[in-house]
């Protein structure tokens, strides 16, 4: 223990101690009263913000919000569904094997300070503010670049705020691995590719999972980068991955509620809707990892 | 075995690429930011942090004028201390309203509710941290700027003749106090679940010290146990107040929009620099000098330095935090 803590307890606590100590034990029944309270507070808020999404959303959803394409006001979001599912799994394949590859390499091979430096940037990247990020994507991809409102330009900004979440939890689940497992390996002759294949990468495998399945959710519920990258279109996307504009659920939710008309807001509801079930999912997904994982070790 | 090891070699060489392009990332965002902010700090030097005023200039006007040799719409003038003033407001409240109840939230998950809630009530906490930010906007648009308007605000500004700033009149709901409270939301996840995380790892034996020396148990925790998590929370709070600073989608859809303008009361409308950033770059494209664009670009400078700043600082009281524990068992 360090000194200046101990001087610190004796300063705050030792005056109180002199009152009578059916006072403290009353405060200390009412102080847990309020924890407990302010607990209850943020599982109702929760369920508040479940209820209110779940509420209006259910009543707009029907086989039609599958089926048909968003015209103007009203109509489906087939198209904004599909869009949103193009540009996660477009950013995923451009991240994903970067961030993994990057965490590896940090947790593996690199020295100590090129993997403090690369944690460290990653962090700083993390941090970024993501219509800092929505910014630069539209400068430099969508007019610098001229890919114009893309998907890929969109995709692109996903992946640059994904990329660090990746990274992180890929190094943090090598770096578990006790280091006899890899240098044993090597010590039979594998070559590090071999001895990641067959030995570290099962190990690591929940832990990679569920850093993919974050930077999923993330993608999935980013707004800022994607209205000045990805732009919005009626029609459902297709295979032109520049200069053509893609529709994702979470402008539907931010716009339709601005707009003076019922249908619209419902949309945006049932936007809503669909997006805490995806999120919903995913939590679930990963929890099921990481109990997994736990098991393991 | 000799293709093996090439394949290996290959292998490494691609991972030693890919854990760099953070970097280059970085570098890339940061040139074109600075080389874009430029001619805007040239134009409007450090007034561009202390005007009140926001105004683009007359992008119809043909007769373009020359600032420090930077060239602008006439009339044009940027000042940001509304945006910072919005941003800095509401990012406090945030704080002000999280932390208390963040920090109880996970005393009573450590020391009170049984495990077998604890494994419901947590994933319902961190479901929050999920949660995109345009559906915490809905919410901040369908209940709580109702209930801010007609109940909170009203009660609230009873005690504005006590205490500055809570005084009427309350509005339509949008504006600061909203703002708090959703951003509030939005990191109580983040504090709650790290201060949790560092108090299941406080060692036993000094809170069980402490209550044989006859503090109260919620004095072992307060006065024991979190002094000795405290760097860590600290660095927890710092990261929830970096992500409340940076937020976009769920602050423009609540805060009212104010430009030119700072707030007068708890619940005047504002702007943050990030929501502004969302609002205005539309109509900054129109201006052909390109001079609202380079201002944009430096706000979104100013906002990222902040944010580094403070995450920067979070992470590394963070990690001083794990080991405090780890030491001083």
């Amino acid at each position: 223990m360090n000194p200046q803590m101990n001087s610190s307890i004796s300063d705050v606590v030792l005056p109180s101690m002199e009152i009578n100590s059916q006072r403290r034990r009353l405060k200390s029944i009412a102080l847990w009263g309020v924890s407990m309270a302010s607990l209850l507070l943020v599982v109702l808020i929760v369920f508040d913000i479940l209820f209110s999404v779940v509420s209006r959303g259910v009543p707009g959803l029907n086989w039609s919000v599958f089926t048909t394409q968003t015209s103007g006001i009203a109509g489906g979001l087939q198209n904004a569904i599909l869009g949103t599912l193009m540009l996660i799994v477009i950013s995923m394949v451009i991240s994903a094997p970067l961030g993994i590859l990057g965490g590896i390499y940090i947790a593996l091979f690199a020295d100590s300070r090129l993997a403090a430096l690369v944690r460290f940037l990653s962090e700083v990247l993390a941090g970024v503010p993501s219509i800092v990020i929505g910014y630069f994507g539209y400068m430099v991809l969508v007019l610098q670049f001229k890919m114009g409102f893309s998907a890929l330009a969109g995709s692109l900004s996903l992946a640059i705020i994904t990329l660090p979440y990746i990274v992180r939890t890929t190094d943090a689940s090598f770096r578990q691995i006790p280091s006899q497992y890899f240098e044993g390996a090597i010590a039979l002759g594998l070559t590090p590719l071999m001895a990641l294949r067959t030995v570290l990468m099962r190990l690591a495998l929940p832990g990679v999972l569920t850093g993919l399945l974050l930077a999923l959710s993330i993608a999935l519920g980013e707004t800022a980068p994607l209205i000045f990258t990805a732009g919005w279109s009626n029609f459902n996307p297709n295979l032109q991955l520049v200069k053509n504009p893609v529709a994702y659920l979470t402008y539907v939710v931010w716009t339709y509620l601005n707009e003076p008309y019922k249908a619209a807001h419902q949309l945006a509801y049932t936007a809503a809707l669909l997006l805490v079930i995806i999120v919903l999912i995913l939590h679930v997904l990963v929890r099921m990892l990481q109990r997994s994982s736990t098991k393991q070790a | 075995m000799r293709s093996a090891r090439i394949r290996s070699r290959i292998f490494k060489v691609a991972a030693g690429v890919s854990a760099v392009s953070p970097l280059f990332v970085l570098l890339f965002l940061a040139i074109v930011l600075i080389n874009d902010a430029w001619p805007a700090f040239r134009f409007q030097g450090f007034s561009f942090y202390s005007g009140i005023t926001w105004n683009m200039g007359n992008m119809y006007a043909n007769n373009t004028i020359i600032h420090n040799g930077v060239q602008g719409s006439p009339g044009a003038t940027f000042g940001i201390l509304p945006f910072i003033v919005g941003t800095l407001a509401s990012s406090l409240i945030a704080i002000i309203i999280a932390v208390p109840i963040s920090l109880l939230s996970a005393f009573a998950l450590v020391y009170k509710v049984p495990p077998s809630l604890v494994k419901w009530i947590s994933p319902i906490v961190e479901l929050l941290a999920g949660i995109p930010s345009v559906v915490y906007g809905l919410w901040g648009i369908l209940v709580l700027a109702p209930a801010i308007a007609n109940l909170i605000g009203p009660w609230l500004s009873h005690l504005g003749h006590f205490i500055p700033y809570l005084a009427g009149p309350v509005g339509s709901g949008f504006g600061l106090l909203t703002s708090g409270i959703v951003l509030a939301v939005m990191i109580i996840p983040i504090i709650t679940a790290t201060s949790r995380d560092l108090l299941m790892q406080v060692p036993h034996l000094p809170i069980e010290g402490a209550r044989a020396l006859g503090m109260t148990s919620f004095e072992s925790v307060r006065h024991v146990a979190m002094p000795l998590a405290r760097r860590g929370i600290i660095g927890a709070v710092i990261l929830g107040w970096g992500r409340a600073l940076g937020e976009t989608m769920a602050v423009l859809m609540v805060s009212g929009n104010a430009m030119n303008y700072l707030p007068a009361n708890l619940y005047s409308p504002i702007s943050t620099m990030a929501s502004t950033i969302a609002s205005l770059l539309d109509s900054a494209m129109t201006d052909y000098t390109m001079l609202s664009i380079h201002a944009l670009a430096l706000i979104a400078v100013t906002l990222l330095l902040i944010s580094m700043i403070t995450n920067l600082f979070a992470r590394l009281l963070v990690q001083v935090g794990r080991r405090d524990i780890g030491t001083e068992v």
